[in-house]
């Protein structure tokens, strides 16, 4: 066997080996999704649709509304988001535009490290600070609330926000800030009506990832809001109990009889919760790709 | 070429999977096998014992590494049915054998024995600083069902009531839900839909200990010192009693309730080694786990 030869072979080799590494990704992500499928298709066929997406969620005496579910999970979801981008587009704008570069050097690292946090210490902190603050300052019944929850989330959705819309603003091209200022403009107008809405986009998908991170967020949500799996239409359901989907799921898993209504009711909210994450990202990619296509700016 | 080596990789991908998949199977079964060549007590039934059963079982084993004790839960129903159709040594049962489940093992001529060995008592606790003096049953059915809202109505302060449970899956769910919210009667009460539902019991104390509006039931046991337990009494004419090992064993207190473990026919040999254990050493493990031990 001559060297060429041999060179071909541990080529062939390492190349093989890449795309198996490759592959098997998506053949995990298709394994996970068939299982999913498989445990949680059968609640939709065992129980009538007006219990299933109903309003009372009884598992133990099968009423397996989830509306209340959904809807809390959506509840805590969006006001996190809410509380989180403007605090996240300003962070961004100073870490990027404003901040001299010896802050930058400190600010990037730090974001980072809060990303690493894990989210049961963020739940703990949330049910042991947070959560007193909330009753005694707003004067509610109790501190676990659906608020409490999104201040917690919010939290955890900065990094992600802060890191995305960041690289978005990174993206600007210099000649459009000299463009500005050189119009006359101030760096205040420059940040706000030039260099912000040439990276919307961006940031639309900061906001997006930022949600995905959201809602399927347990262990902390758990813990702070109370869980209980009221719906939440009155106008004060932001300052009541709300139980989400994922918080559902990890607390009744550990104790459900295999393969009974109420377990595959436990996937089907797993099914539920993949197609919401999974219609966010397509929007996040949607928006990135439109304005990809206009030859405009990411 | 370049798709005979996508073919390639795929194939190798689908080898890896199989002889995955292949060790995962051949290991369970060869647990299988090992579990059949000892001698094992079978040991099944209700979910609200299940903990302790496990507890017992693993401090015996610990200790006699010949002995094999096999604890499944799935409630007291089906344990007993398995001790009725003979493949259970000994059933778990948080609630005395119905008059229908022992005719039905007599017909299979087998005849139950029981055997108490533990008892569960549920106290109902709030913050310290809540002055309430005592609650009926029927109070706390009317507050867990969201009828009875502030704790004015029952001679508190002028505070709104949360309500606070440990999770559906939980045994002492369904104790509290058909013995204090349905009263032990056939009813279709629930929980308030407002109920807060704790993962763990950690999550009721915390939240007792800092929220003077808040309500909370949960084992005896589990109790800390910094919460308050309620008297309570089981209607207006009877006595309002605060959950304590005595009352629960002088059977004044009304939330509690015995557990049993029946047997078929009088036990013998290591089943009846391990029963007496679980009656002497082992009721030291009823107090970590939340439940309340047998007067000596």
């Amino acid at each position: 066997m001559n060297t060429s030869s041999r060179i071909r072979l541990s080529e062939f080799a390492v190349e093989a080996l890449v795309r198996v590494a490759g592959f098997s990704t998506i053949g995990f992500v298709l394994l996970i999704f068939l299982f999913l499928l498989r445990e949680g298709i059968p609640v939709f066929l065992q129980v009538p649709l007006d219990n299933l997406f109903g309003t009372r969620w009884y598992p133990t005496f099968d009423f397996f509304g989830t509306l209340p579910l959904i809807l809390g999970s959506l509840l805590i979801t969006f006001s996190a988001i809410v509380i989180a981008l403007p605090l996240g587009v300003a962070a961004a704008v100073f870490v990027r535009e404003v901040a001299p570069n010896w802050a930058r050097e400190i600010l990037k690292p730090m974001i980072e490290v809060l990303a690493g946090i894990p989210s049961v210490v963020l739940g703990f902190f949330g049910m042991s600070l947070v959560a007193p603050l909330i009753r005694t300052t707003l004067g509610v019944p109790t501190g676990l609330t659906a608020f409490t929850g999104a201040l917690i989330l919010a939290y955890m959705a900065l990094p992600t926000l802060i890191s995305v819309a960041e690289d978005a603003l990174d993206s600007v091209p210099k000649s459009y800030r000299d463009a500005s200022l050189a119009m006359g403009a101030t760096q205040w107008q420059t940040i706000w009506r030039v260099v912000v809405p040439a990276a919307r986009s961006g940031i639309l998908t900061a906001v997006m990832l930022g949600m995905g991170r959201a809602i399927g967020e347990t262990m902390a949500v758990m813990m702070v809001t109370g869980n209980a799996a009221r719906m939440p239409t009155t106008l004060d359901s932001l300052f009541r109990p709300v139980r989400t989907m994922t918080a559902t799921v990890a607390a009744e898993m550990g104790e459900v009889a295999q393969g009974s209504t109420h377990y595959h009711a436990l996937f089907g909210i797993g099914i539920i919760l993949f197609l919401i994450t999974f219609l966010i990202n397509l929007a996040a990619a949607s928006a990135i790709f439109q304005k990809r296509r206009r030859g405009g700016l990411r | 070429m370049i798709q005979v080596r996508t073919w390639l990789t795929v194939g190798l991908m689908t080898v890896v999977l199989v002889a995955a998949l292949a060790g995962c199977a051949s290991q369970s079964s060869s647990a299988q096998a090992a579990s059949q060549a000892e001698q094992t007590i079978g040991n099944q039934g209700s979910d609200t014992l299940v903990n302790l059963a496990l507890a017992w079982a693993e401090a015996y084993m610990a200790d006699r590494p010949n002995t094999r004790i096999s604890v499944t839960g799935g409630g007291t129903g089906t344990g007993l049915a398995a001790l009725i159709n003979g493949t259970t040594d000994i059933a778990n049962a948080s609630r005395a054998m119905k008059a229908e489940e022992v005719a039905a093992a007599e017909q299979n001529g087998i005849t139950p024995v029981e055997i108490e060995v533990a008892r569960d008592a549920i106290a109902v606790v709030v913050h310290p600083s809540n002055p309430v003096p005592g609650l009926t049953l029927q109070q706390l059915s009317d507050i867990y069902t969201h009828k009875i809202t502030n704790w004015r109505e029952v001679g508190g302060e002028d505070r709104p009531i949360v309500l606070l449970s440990r999770e559906s899956n939980s045994g002492t769910y369904v104790y509290f839900l058909e013995n204090v919210i349905r009263l032990g009667k056939k009813s279709d009460l629930m929980f308030s839909s407002e109920t807060l539902l704790m993962p763990s019991s950690e999550g009721i104390s915390t939240e007792v200990r800092q929220n003077p509006n808040a309500i909370g039931y949960d084992g005896l046991g589990y109790v800390t010192a910094d919460q308050r337990m309620v008297p309570v009494a089981k209607d207006a004419q009877s006595p309002y009693v605060v959950p304590s090992v005595e009352a629960v064993n002088a059977g004044t207190y009304p939330i509690s309730r015995a557990l049993f473990m029946y047997t078929a026919g009088e036990p013998t040999g290591q089943v009846k080694e391990y029963l007496d254990w679980i009656l002497g050493d082992g009721q030291v493990l009823v107090t970590t786990l939340g439940f309340v031990p047998l007067a000596k």
